[in-house]
């Protein structure tokens, strides 16, 4: 096997990540930092250019709040995302993010972000919360804002560079190790402090899609569960690892529905042209008070669009055909008015995928669709890991100090339970519907605490023994290794008793979660007894997770993204063990306990002991900020 | 096959350290064949289709060739990005072409200022953050109390 140089670097505050909330960890950070003679060094696995689940672009900031113009107030933003999520929320941490994100929404639009203003020069709206923009080179602009911060106050950061695991000394995390996945060499980061913010999760659950489609998941499929591994494995108490978030999107390519339902005002049929929002309006009292309010939460729609689809009366689709018709309708009268309204609208729904979803103008062009004569199918893609989005999984962090119920605040805002260690944009949980903006909001947030940590306590760096950096070395490397060691089993690469290569490792984990852990196949459908098989077989991918092999560092970094996917599976399935009532029945559906119970009107966290790895369970009171 | 890489038009980014396909890819798929001096995508089935690579590519040596598992042949995306906007041309199955340009961005390449611009009037105690309130276009940071927190 070929030498790996370790690589030391000592730092004040380390942000692991590249994407949202690490660009804007990174501005804030690099300011306070400065400030207080402190340094700044960011980590991401891929190039800030294009890094993260904004890689693509994005057509809408969907999180501003437009406190400014008076257009709503904390509390209204606060409502909206605990009905969403069916009561369960921290409004400490959602108003927190709440009253920053304008702030962040103005900075992008000096840093260069084209959003869209109407006549009279105020902001276009989507919806109540979403703006329009052209996004196509937001995360361009927004990691130039960030490199720059950096690099103007004497910070640096690392690219391609992968974390592995979190340092922890005393119980205080106190850096990260991780290899470059270009060069040999290992790195150890020594910092005062660390603020996670290395994403969500995707491809825990396996795709709808086969073959080369399996990478066009809704997510990105570089969202590997880093920050769900590092927080665990930190130690760090975990909250709503049972809420995943499934968005229904136009089927298989996953392009967004966003500007149809909202701009167009299209409806959603079966294909005998009923409406679910209609037809199975009486199912929404069995969610109460949440089924009764406006808009409808994301999982109950996906709920009753799904209950059509079990009773055969699929496909379900976006009917573009009548929207269209609809406006022709309106401007019958004035053709050339009609003809200036559906160029600039033909172009906003194309603009639409391209900014952020290519693949779907790719599949309507190569299936010849001309909205205005046909419907096009959307369809409940599979689950994914974004506590950013209505998802809300993450780690258990504090509250600020001037929100926060006492029970939810330990010294430092965005502090996870465990000392030194931030979260921020899919790392922190229970704090849903911040999306991009709010992500980055998040991270600034996040980023001022850490600097007040460090400046506060003064905690220094810790000593890490050589036989602990050795320790971690040997075993990042040792998939290179037991490749090396055994490719000479088979005259196959892919098929050899020695290891197992990671996509097969992956495949394994996603067959598990869909089967049992309610997928796409199982229409979302799980149960106690399901559960349990799931966790038996998850404990046999673990002890097999020792034989991942690699031929490569690319694939020693599919190695270890795979692991860490594997560790989101099992507090996944571990919470909804846990919670004894269907709460979210649009995200899944636990067949044998099929209602919703007030006695779970809590959050559910876990705790994984880092050493043992045994787990911790365990009920936590819903302390809302607003009556 | 995901994102797919033309030998003709590809040079392997001969003037640079790496080629600008692998420095973008965000999931890390680019490859330079040392033997060939041209590039490739090593892992098709975890392309998401995002076309970072499509995009940098100076040579405009690469291109998508939709998922095959779902999407039917014949159609393309092609995207021509320069600093300002982008200008896509999207060819339908049955031949019928549409173009789109888009602005992309409104201040020039490198020039995005961290603080826009904006003062901050906050100390490190505070929760008010870099370049507030004034970024927020209000007297102060909502807080319980104010206007701005609950009507």
């Amino acid at each position: 096997m070929a030498n790996f140089e370790t690589v030391r670097v000592d730092t004040d505050v380390l942000i692991l990540g590249g994407g949202m909330a690490a660009c804007g960890a990174a501005v804030e950070a690099a300011y306070w930092a400065k400030k207080n003679n402190l340094k700044v060094t960011l980590v991401d696995k891929a190039a800030m250019d294009r890094s993260g689940a904004v890689a693509m672009g994005l057509s809408a900031l969907n999180q501003y709040v437009g406190l400014r113009d008076g257009e709503n107030t904390i509390k209204d933003y606060c409502d909206y995302v605990r009905n969403d999520l069916m009561g369960i929320t921290r409004e400490d941490l959602v108003a927190s993010i709440a009253r920053h994100v304008d702030s962040t929404i103005h900075l992008f639009e000096k840093w260069g972000l084209p959003i869209w203003k109407d006549e009279k020069g105020a902001y276009v709206h989507e919806g109540r919360w979403q703006l329009m923009i052209n996004g196509e080179s937001y995360k361009v602009v927004i990691a130039e804002a960030a490199k720059n911060a950096l690099t103007q106050n004497g910070h640096e950061y690392f690219e391609r560079v992968f974390i592995t695991h979190p340092l922890v000394e005393g119980g205080r995390c106190v850096g990260a190790v991780g290899f470059s996945v270009r060069e040999n060499k290992f790195y150890v980061f020594r910092a005062q402090a660390v603020l996670a913010a290395m994403g969500g999760a995707v491809g825990v659950f396996k795709p709808r899609s086969s073959g080369e489609g399996a990478g066009r998941a809704w997510y990105p499929p570089f969202n590997s569960g880093a920050s769900a591994y590092f927080t665990l494995k930190a130690g760090a108490e975990m909250t709503c690892q049972e809420v995943r978030f499934i968005p229904v999107r136009f089927k298989d390519a996953y392009g967004p529905v966003g500007a149809w339902f909202l701009l167009f005002k299209s409806r959603a049929t079966n294909a005998l042209g009923e409406n679910y929002m209609e037809t199975r309006k009486a199912e929404l009292d069995n969610w109460a008070p949440y089924g009764k309010v406006k808009p409808v939460p994301a999982n109950l729609r996906n709920y009753l669009g799904m209950l059509d689809v079990m009773e055969g009366k699929g496909p379900i689709y976006m009917r573009t055909e009548e929207a269209l018709g609809k406006i022709a309708e309106q401007y019958k009268d004035d053709k050339k008015a009609y003809a200036k309204k559906m160029k600039e609208l033909e172009s906003e729904a194309w603009e639409d995928f391209l900014d952020m979803t290519i693949s779907q103008a790719m599949l309507w062009a190569a299936t010849n669709v001309q909205p205005e004569e046909k419907p096009s199918e959307i369809a409940a893609a599979e689950p994914y890991f974004i506590g950013s989005h209505s998802g809300a999984s993450g780690a258990w962090v504090s509250g600020p100090k001037d929100l926060a119920p006492p029970e939810y605040f330990w010294g430092y805002e965005n502090m996870a339970t465990v000392k030194g260690l931030f979260c921020a944009g899919d790392a922190s949980g229970a704090s849903s519907h911040k999306f991009s903006s709010g992500s980055h909001a998040e991270g600034r947030i996040a980023a001022k605490s850490a600097v007040r940590y460090v400046v506060k306590e003064k905690p220094g760096l810790a000593n890490v023994s050589d036989a602990t950096i050795e320790g971690l070395k040997d075993l990042v490397y040792k998939p290179l290794k037991l490749f090396e060691e055994s490719q000479k089993k088979s005259t196959q690469a892919d098929v050899n008793p020695g290891y197992i290569m990671p996509n097969q490792f992956r495949m394994r984990l996603q067959k598990l979660m869909d089967e049992y852990a309610g997928g796409v196949t199982a229409q979302f459908t799980t149960s106690g007894a399901l559960c349990q098989r799931g966790l038996e077989l998850l404990k046999t991918l673990k002890e097999d997770s020792a034989s991942l092999g690699a031929k490569t560092l690319h694939d020693l970094m599919r190695c270890w993204e795979n692991y860490h996917r594997m560790y989101q599976a099992e507090a996944h399935v571990r919470s909804i063990l846990f919670r004894e009532e269907t709460r979210w029945p649009g995200y899944y559906f636990r067949s044998d306990k099929p209602k919703m119970d007030p006695n779970w009107q809590c959050f559910v966290n876990c705790v994984m002991d880092p050493k043992s790895e045994e787990w911790t369970m365990k009920k936590v009171p819903i302390k809302y900020i607003f009556a | 096959m995901p994102s797919f890489v033309n030998p003709e038009k590809c040079d392997g980014c001969k003037a640079l350290d790496k080629t600008a396909c692998q420095y973008v890819c965000p999931n890390d798929l680019m490859v330079l064949n040392k033997d060939t001096m041209k590039a490739y995508n090593q892992e098709p089935d975890q392309c998401w289709e995002c076309q970072c690579c499509v995009k940098i590519c100076a040579q405009q040596a690469m291109d998508v060739r939709g998922y095959a598992d779902f999407i039917p042949l014949g159609a393309s995306v092609v995207p021509l990005r320069s600093s300002d906007s982008i200008m896509w041309t999207i060819k339908f199955r049955n031949g019928q072409i549409k173009r789109f340009k888009f602005p992309i961005r409104t201040t020039p390449e490198g020039k995005a200022e961290p603080a826009g611009g904006w003062d901050t009037k906050a100390n490190i105690d505070d929760f008010t953050l870099f370049t507030e309130p004034a970024s927020l276009g209000l007297e102060t940071v909502a807080a319980p109390g104010t206007k701005t927190w609950k009507k």
